[in-house]
């Protein structure tokens, strides 16, 4: 199939997109991975696009103050490939291994992915898991929106007309993590991912983080999980209680490919399987 | 329309197009390089992949207004001076393909898969093409390929 026609802009800055983004209708335009193929299959029909690819200063990779600093416009394949996020935040870098294949990372941004907010797709709920933050810019100014504030849905953000998603803040990472995914096909969407975080003081378990993909309308922090496994001796029966925590959590869809109860079920097993892995490690 | 500027195989061309125009319906239909075949249009079946600014890119998954200025390669552009590229010869010799709709494509991800991991493992080349579909060959010959190239 072909897109619906649209108007166009190139921004050549970003007060300009950011004014064009207040148009009834308009989308943002990154790196187009999943914009363009919503474009094709007419599930998508903007008024507008606001193509923001030659908006340079979107697009970087530092560090600051003990955090990751990433432009919306940089692609998955540089921050995946990054030194310092494979030392500082590797759960990222390992989550990103899981988005597409190789050609779409190439193209694809992190802003891109968060902004269109599948449920099922990896980036939304890594950055639930690391606590990040967003930096959100309209005409009136910056915001700041934590990540387990900003999915509101299936495709649905805390972005409103006219304002654009420009930076993403990730706190750097010590301890031990995993990523564990179910999928279909290799690097498709998830049906179930888990992404957890442990650090230990020796046996005891400090802090815990554990987000899950594709068991929600968004996704899913499962905080009664993390709060059963803090200052407790992270023992197997306690993992075990944890998995079963996170997945009650969960609200998964059912379809064709797996039904809801299965789902959850995996949300158990997998989440059982990266806290033991992300313990492992710490 | 908009008028779009590529250098395609070291040549530049320049076309106008609707801003909903695909960079694969561009190449392949306004500037005539056959190569480049749309398969699923939505990322999935990897048919339309090339090398854009030196690295794989499905066609489909991009406007080609979004790419104006760039530079890319396709299955056209791997031959030089009548000579095949060394991955066409050996896709030929181990008959890596067979109704030749996914080769193009195989192509652009097997010769990015090569630049950045000269001597593969199976398992990195079968990752490396999960995300172009075969429907002919089983993928057995084409990871024979793939390997024997990069010998």
């Amino acid at each position: 199939m072909k897109a619906a026609p649209f108007e166009y802009l190139r921004a050549t800055s970003l007060d300009e997109a950011i004014e064009a983004l207040g148009t009834p209708d308009a989308r943002a335009l990154a790196g187009g991975q999943s914009l363009v193929p919503l474009l094709n299959l007419r599930q998508a029909r903007p008024s507008l696009v606001v193509d923001i690819n030659r908006l340079d200063e979107l697009s970087f990779l530092r560090k600051e103050n003990g955090r990751l600093e990433i432009g919306a416009l940089t692609r998955h394949r540089a921050v995946e490939t990054s030194a310092v996020v494979r030392s500082e935040i590797p759960l990222l870098a390992e989550a990103l291994g899981h988005v597409g294949h190789v050609a779409i990372r190439n193209r694809g941004t992190i802003g891109g992915s968060l902004a269109h907010a599948d449920p099922a797709a990896e980036l939304p709920a890594v950055m639930v898991a690391l606590d990040a933050d967003f930096t959100v810019r309209s005409a009136s100014g910056e915001r700041t929106v934590a990540a387990r504030d900003f999915f509101l849905g299936p495709h649905r953000t805390a972005l409103g007309r006219g304002e654009l998603l420009t930076r993403i803040s990730v706190p750097s990472h010590r301890g031990g993590w995993a990523v564990e995914e179910l999928s279909r096909r290799s690097r498709d969407l998830a049906l179930v991912a888990v992404f957890a975080t442990v650090t230990m003081t020796g046996e005891v378990c400090e802090s815990a983080r554990i987000a899950v993909a594709g068991a929600g309308p968004t996704p899913i922090r499962a905080t009664a999980a993390e709060a059963s496994l803090t200052g407790g001796p992270m023992t197997g029966d306690a993992i075990a209680l944890a998995a079963e925590l996170a997945a009650a959590a969960t609200d998964p869809p059912g379809d064709l490919h797996a039904p809801a109860d299965y789902r959850r079920e995996m949300a158990a097993v997998l989440t059982r399987r990266a806290l033991a892995r992300a313990k492992e490690g710490a | 329309m908009i008028t779009v500027t590529l250098t395609v195989n070291g040549r530049t061309y320049r076309a106008d197009c609707e801003p909903r125009r695909t960079l694969a319906d561009f190449l392949r239909h306004d500037l005539g390089f056959t190569g480049v075949h749309v398969g699923c249009e939505h990322g999935v079946c990897g048919s339309c992949t090339i090398t854009l600014d030196g690295a794989s890119a499905r066609a489909c998954c991009l406007l080609a207004v979004q790419v104006d200025g760039s530079e890319i390669v396709t299955v056209e552009g791997l031959a030089s001076d009548g000579e095949l590229h060394p991955l066409q010869e050996s896709f030929r010799k181990h008959h890596g393909l067979q109704c030749g709709f996914c080769t193009p494509g195989m192509l652009a991800t097997a010769t990015e898969l090569l630049k950045e991991n000269p001597d593969p493992t199976d398992a990195e080349i079968r990752q490396a093409i999960s995300g172009n579909l075969c429907r002919c060959t089983g993928y057995q010959f084409i990871v024979d390929a793939v390997r024997d190239a990069a010998r």
